[in-house]
């Protein structure tokens, strides 16, 4: 039986829900004429600045699209449902914002994307566009620590992308804002938990099974296995388990700052981030460490599935002054 | 012999669009079992994309390096994913190698073939064993080579390549996957074929179909 969506012709869902965030968010990102595929920002990219093109496939939204905006990306490249953008979208965008200073690439760490973009920098070198790519490796149950240029991009993509876009907006060379994006995604770490599968609007069939009662933590955007899969847990214990994990790996000292996000995956509600919000500030002060900030709620969905993530970001002096760096988006001030 | 002008050519990849477009629900099925079930419906989307662009070329205008860049170009934008660039890779690679030809002979559509494989090797750098369409299309070039050297037409040896690309897909069941986003279920993904790979089978056993008919320049 073919899922429940409250779409028109599956075929036309990006498009569709493009036009619905250009009606809704067009005083901030408009379409680009020549490729409807490429959303920029209508304040931020300018001359001098280097531009922050981001992207990646649709279905996780507001990552990427309601990340555009003055303070973090100047423009994002759409693909299909969990499919990277083609080459001539992200080309659109990287001329779009391009300042002179050169461009910065930044998205999650996927086969196709990795492609499609690496691509799309070998046409802008031939039109004389510098392009840096930073790729975000956030997850850490998709690969093991010895072998992180494995891991994908999930949640984490949110911070990472802010600090990035930050170190953009102050103006500061590609070098610096290169290096700042990598020491944030080298300071970001995530795990997810999923609870039921998603459906894509083209097929509206689950695209993996899950038994009634079980959960899987690890498990990626796309329904990517985790580490195994179990009975459900309490709030208290899974995000006991992901804390876990997190900390073994970012070894934080007592006194340390972290920014935090509990992110749902689509249909988990506030109700139950906020459950395990108030499990990870218990397990922060019991480690010694302070929020600097916290973030609730969908910043990386994958479609409706159930379940959510949590990231923090180590935070130096420096990674601090990005985070706090206002932005102004089409689905996230801040 | 055969020769191939871009009325061949475009008649080759009008028949690919259609056999790909039987085939989307089976080629959806199987990424089911190992990856979004939607397999099927990029192909065809690139495939009725490629069919669109060829078919409003000149044929008498355009050279069959033309046909192939614009198959690349078409089938590279509707996609994206990972076989966007794979095959608009193998298509330019190819439309490389007939560069400059207003009619290719056989022995430049066995290079051109030979362009095709070594490009999507090039671009997703995979080797045969790590269950992508590599697993197709390698072993299908080396049987194309191997006719070849051997002395056999081009229709034979596309049906040795054809033959070669079907059984390196069905090998694929038994692998787990050492590329692409299936690379990360382990040992879950063995037991089912690789999608990719599938769907590379198909299309070299069309192109094979459509290029061993007798016919040379002008014919459909």
């Amino acid at each position: 039986m073919a899922t429940k969506k409250i779409i028109n012709r599956g075929d036309d869902a990006v498009d569709e829900m493009l036009d619905g965030v250009i009606a809704a968010h067009g005083d901030v990102v408009m379409q680009l004429a020549e490729n409807p595929r490429a959303l920029v920002a209508r304040e931020g990219p300018r001359k001098g600045k280097v531009g922050l093109v981001i992207g990646g496939g649709s279905g996780h939204e507001p990552t990427f699209l309601g990340f555009v905006g003055k303070g973090l990306a100047d423009a994002a490249a759409i693909g299909n449902v969990f499919a990277s953008p083609p080459p001539d979208p992200v080309l659109a965008c990287t001329k779009a914002v391009d300042g002179g200073a050169g461009v910065l690439y930044m998205y999650g760490n996927y086969a196709g994307d990795v492609m499609n973009f690496d691509m799309a920098a070998e046409m802008a070198a031939m039109e004389d566009i510098e392009v840096r790519t930073v790729l975000s490796t956030d997850d850490i149950a998709s690969a093991p620590v010895s072998e992180r240029e494995k891991r994908r991009g999930v949640a984490g993509n949110f911070f990472i992308f802010k600090a990035g876009g930050a170190a953009c907006d102050m103006m500061l060379p590609l070098d610096e804002c290169e290096r700042i994006a990598r020491k944030a995604n080298d300071h970001t770490y995530t795990i997810g938990v999923a609870l039921s599968p998603c459906s894509l609007p083209q097929t509206r069939k689950w695209n993996f099974e899950m038994g009634e009662n079980d959960m899987e933590i690890g498990m990626g955007i796309h329904g990517e296995p985790g580490m195994m899969r179990e009975s459900l847990q309490t709030a208290d214990e899974i995000t006991d388990r992901i804390m876990d994990s997190i900390f073994e790996e970012m070894a934080p000292q007592k006194g340390d700052r972290v920014a935090v996000l509990v992110n749902s995956l689509g249909s988990t509600p506030l109700m139950e981030l906020y459950i395990m919000n108030r499990r990870v500030h218990q397990r922060l002060g019991e480690a010694g460490l302070s929020a600097h900030k916290t973030w609730v709620g969908g910043y990386c969905t994958s479609l409706e599935m159930a379940g959510a993530s949590i990231t923090l970001m180590h935070l130096d002096d420096e990674l601090t002054r990005m985070v706090d760096h206002p932005c102004a988006c089409a689905m996230f001030n801040g | 012999m055969s020769t191939f002008d871009s009325a061949r050519l475009i008649a080759m990849f009008e028949a690919v669009a259609t056999r790909i477009e039987t085939e989307k629900d089976h080629l959806c099925a199987l990424d089911g079992h190992i990856g979004d079930a939607d397999h099927g419906i990029a192909m065809a989307q690139g495939f009725n994309a490629v069919r669109a662009a060829v078919t409003d070329l000149d044929p008498g205008a355009v050279a069959p390096s033309d046909v192939f860049n614009t198959a690349a170009k078409a089938f590279l934008n509707a996609v994206g994913a990972s076989s966007g660039p794979l095959y608009a890779t193998a298509y330019m690679r190819a439309g490389a190698a007939l560069k400059g030809k207003e009619v290719a002979t056989e022995d430049d559509m066995a290079q051109a073939f030979q362009a095709m494989a070594q490009g999507i090797e090039d671009r997703g750098k995979a080797v045969v064993g790590e269950k992508t369409m590599v697993d197709a299309w390698r072993p299908s070039a080396d049987a194309l080579a191997e006719a070849r050297e051997g002395g056999a037409s081009l229709a034979i040896a596309l049906q040795a390549a054809s033959t070669a690309a079907a059984k390196g897909a069905e090998a694929t069941a038994d692998m787990i996957a050492g590329k692409g986003r299936s690379s990360r279920l382990g040992e879950r993904a063995r037991g089912h074929v690789d999608p990719g790979a599938a769907s590379a089978a198909i299309i070299i056993e069309v192109m094979a179909e459509s290029l061993s008919g007798a016919g040379g320049p002008g014919a459909p």
